[in-house]
């Protein structure tokens, strides 16, 4: 059995935590262990936080925007972060898709510590994470086009290994 | 249940000793590292203790909260210490070698 969902939402920090939600909230029915929750749920972080301050540029939530920030911090960009996730035979495929300013080098970007914004004291670990946590990850980015995180996890391993 | 959302703050000693939330994503963060460094500042404290308790999620802008508050205070001798960990935050502490720099304190 098949069983598909889409969420489309602004790419503002606010929204880092529905994402993982829903994602978690999506699998749920089948009984994922804790660590597959958490991991997952990690990755979905990691992946929809690139999207929103490497490919739009937006470093302030809409709460927190306007604060004293660089002026040119102050402009949202209004562009869109799609999640879309499928269940297929107990393995979760997810896809997180912007448009926004792509990847130049998809290599350099996954090697670990690397990171385009030093100045925003983050670890430079995203991909890292993705790649540890989840079974495959493949990037596809378009510079100037945006870029495609698609992940997948076998769910429920853990009942017969433990 | 009290809320934590930026962080508690509290200074013993010569330890600034930093309570974090339940959620630490990059949503937070920025304001976790913004009022750490203002009581680093502010007290002149040595060492930095970051009290896990109340935390169930954390992805890789933890790191960058603990590696960055790292950065400011050891070169003055200062060491950073973890609490109260879970096992999903261990697995994150391993993997990004945090535990290499930071001492885990067992609880």
């Amino acid at each position: 059995m098949k069983n598909e969902m889409e969420i489309i939402f602004d790419a503002v920090s606010d929204n880092e935590s529905f994402a993982r939600v829903a994602v978690a909230a999506f699998i749920t029915h089948l009984n994922p262990t804790v660590e597959e929750m958490a991991d997952i749920r990690t990755a979905v972080s990691e992946a929809v936080t690139n999207s929103i301050i490497h490919g739009y540029g937006n470093l302030q939530g809409c709460e927190t925007a306007g604060r004293d920030c660089p002026p040119e911090q102050k402009d949202i960009h209004p562009g869109k972060v799609r999640v879309g996730c499928t269940l297929e035979n107990g393995i979760l495929h997810i896809e997180v898709t912007d448009t926004g300013t792509g990847i130049e080098d998809v290599e350099k970007a996954m090697e670990p510590l690397y990171t385009t914004r030093p100045d925003l004291e983050r670890s430079g670990m995203g991909f890292a994470f993705m790649e540890a946590f989840m079974d495959d990850l493949e990037v596809e980015s378009v510079p100037g086009k945006g870029t495609k995180v698609r992940m997948v996890k076998k769910i429920g391993i853990g009942e017969w290994i433990v | 249940m009290e809320q934590i959302k930026a962080g508690d703050f509290r200074v013993i000693d010569n330890c600034l000793m930093i309570r974090l939330p339940e959620e630490i994503d990059h949503h937070g963060a920025g304001l976790i590292c913004e009022n750490a460094d203002k009581y680093l500042v502010r007290e002149e404290v040595q060492n930095v203790i970051f009290d896990f308790e109340k935390t169930r999620f954390m992805d890789s802008s933890g790191i960058g909260i603990i590696m960055g508050r790292y950065r400011k205070i050891s070169c003055f001798g200062g060491r950073v210490y973890a609490i109260h960990l879970d096992r999903q935050i261990e697995r994150i502490f391993q993997l990004s070698g945090l535990n290499k720099i930071v001492e885990v304190l067992e609880s």
